[in-house]
């Protein structure tokens, strides 16, 4: 009976893990193939069933029959850095602010701001997608770095503002009072004796920023032409009816290796319950 | 001293107003004109998009399938996501590996993983369909069949973010206090009999947070279509956004999709309250009435 508990265990466990790791051997392995190993059927082992070649990998550096991913990949590190790192500032001011002195005009209380930041992850993006356009297209924004920058900003605050809330609410209030006594103004309060005890809270804020910054596409897709391409705009760019699978997997392999790294900081936080304020 | 609160929150306030509330309250206005193509800029057009919205039998079938996939996969990430958690949060070996390779999908970018799916997918030079003809199953028709091609969607947001809600539940088991469980063992509870009565009902609350957040998420489901069917076989599995989006973006009607878009925004946010509620008392002990 035990035996037998623990076999299916490791057999669900097992059968998960191939699901996930499929499509990344996969694309990893038809990244090395040529077009006449694409067209010959679905194979998977270099050498034993194919010639393996560089040629997907070449191509993304502007080699023969594919795209030059470099300058889309500089650009998306641009805006995502960029964006994150303003959303995480604009964000963990705004949640202290909420966390620690009330704020009221006529009807709104603390609880109303709250939830009108945190509610922006509702907004569907298609909605703010035209009025986006226009706004971009009226300040002369469109198809460029700064326009994108803005958009995302915006688009990734509620969620460094979700997760700094419940971080700061954590941290008990007579910490602020006892530098308040001392003669530290809250502003200097923040700074150097709030912030150094939220830096789990900054990181796992910081972490969401990266990843659905540099995991968005419907911005990029829809506020740049071809001036200014971000990455996954550029990838799906080689989708259509005669797609080079080899190059689009190399591109494919390089786009989210950055962030599958993220994985193992996550693990650490789970780990380590740093994750439990994310939770409530 | 208490003039500075300000400073914390009024720039974030302030972008967050003119970025993202006056583009909407400008979408309120362009809903009420007939803006496209041939007649660009503002015009008084009363509710004429808002009655053309009402017969427009693509929408409402786009809204109800996305409904239908929304369910679908929420229901199913949560069932396997609430299933691995409890495999990998103790009595494991190697489980902080297993728990980083469950969480690897959901750091990736969805519309590359789907492009990547697509060529799994592919009918004849894919790799699904020879494993399941291996299995005896046989080819599937996978993206030209409306029935399939709505599966494969399925498939691949179960595979993007079943990790996600792993996290969240996985986070709430580890944040669980022990004494209970040491409880159900003195009392001899086994292994279901503890689930059903002791972490289960603890998980409650979390559960119906991680719910919320997917079905959030899962509203806005259009990306993966677009790249994986492009809406197609036919109209077969198209979703709101990507309606919208054919309407607004590339006929360049921009009043009638923002008549379309209000609407598709206010229908989602009286749903996910709705379910937020019903939720709150199926699910959380003592949050009832």
């Amino acid at each position: 009976m035990r035996t037998l508990y623990l076999a299916l265990k490791y057999l669900a466990v097992t059968l998960w893990s191939a699901f996930v790791i499929f499509p990344f051997l996969w694309m990893l392995s038809t990244s090395f193939k040529t077009q006449n190993a694409v067209t010959g059927g679905a194979t998977w082992l270099p050498w034993l069933q194919f010639e393996p070649s560089l040629a997907g990998w070449r191509a993304l550096f502007g080699g023969a029959g594919g795209v030059n991913i470099v300058k889309p990949y500089l650009n998306s590190v641009v805006v995502t850095g960029t964006a994150s790192a303003i959303a995480l500032v604009l964000g963990t001011l705004a949640a202290y602010g909420l966390s620690r002195f009330s704020f009221r005009a006529g009807p709104i209380r603390n609880g109303d701001i709250t939830f009108f930041f945190i509610s922006q992850r509702i907004m569907p993006p298609i909605v703010l997608a035209i009025p986006f356009f226009l706004m971009l297209r009226w300040l002369g924004l469109l198809d460029s770095l700064p326009g994108l920058i803005l958009v995302y900003v915006a688009a990734l605050m509620p969620i460094a503002v979700w997760v700094m809330v419940d971080f700061f609410n954590t941290i008990p209030r007579a910490l602020d009072e006892m530098a308040w006594m001392d003669g530290c103004t809250p502003v200097t309060t923040f700074i150097r004796v709030i912030l150094p005890n939220v830096l789990p809270g900054l990181v796992v804020a910081g972490m969401f920023c990266l990843i659905f910054g540099w995991n968005d596409f419907f911005f990029a897709f829809t506020l740049t032409f071809t001036k200014t391409q971000l990455l996954p705009v550029s990838i799906v760019a080689l989708n259509s009816s005669v797609t080079p699978w080899w190059s689009l997997s190399a591109a494919a392999i390089v786009s989210v290796a950055p962030l599958a790294v993220l994985a193992f900081v996550v693990e650490r936080f789970l780990a380590s319950g740093g994750l439990k304020g994310a939770v409530r | 001293m208490y003039r500075q609160k300000y400073i914390f929150l009024l720039p974030g306030l302030l972008v967050l107003i003119a970025v993202i509330l006056f583009p909407l309250i400008f979408t309120i206005r362009v809903s009420f004109s007939s803006w496209d193509v041939y007649n660009p800029g503002l015009n008084d057009a009363g509710g004429a998009m808002y009655a053309r919205m009402w017969e427009d039998a693509r929408y409402w079938q786009a809204l109800w399938r996305l409904s239908l996939l929304s369910v679908a996969t929420v229901l199913i990430q949560y069932l396997l996501g609430f299933a691995l958690a409890l495999l990998v949060w103790r009595d494991i070996a190697a489980r902080r590996f297993f728990r980083v390779l469950f969480l690897v999908p959901m750091m990736t970018t969805p519309v590359v993983m789907s492009v990547i799916w697509r060529t799994i997918f592919h009918e004849s030079l894919g790799p699904l369909n020879p494993i399941l003809e291996g299995l005896g199953i046989g080819a599937q028709p996978w993206l030209s069949h409306p029935g399939f091609a709505f599966v494969a969607v399925i498939i691949v947001e179960v595979w993007q973010w079943t990790p996600f809600m792993f996290l969240l539940l996985l986070a709430g088991l580890l944040s669980l206090p022990s004494e209970p469980f040491l409880a159900a063992k003195i009392d001899g509870a086994g292994p279901i009999r503890t689930f059903l009565s002791v972490t289960f009902p603890m998980m409650g609350a979390i559960s119906v947070g991680a719910i919320l957040i997917r079905a959030i998420e899962a509203s806005k489901i259009m990306e993966t279509v677009y790249v994986l069917t492009s809406g197609g076989p036919g109209t077969s599995t198209e979703t709101v956004s990507y309606y919208i989006y054919i309407r607004g973006m590339r006929d360049f009607q921009i009043g009638y999709s923002a008549a379309l878009s209000l609407t598709y925004l206010i229908i989602m946010a009286v749903a996910l309250t709705l379910i937020a509620k019903a939720l709150m008392r199926l699910m959380v002990r003592g949050a009832g009435a």
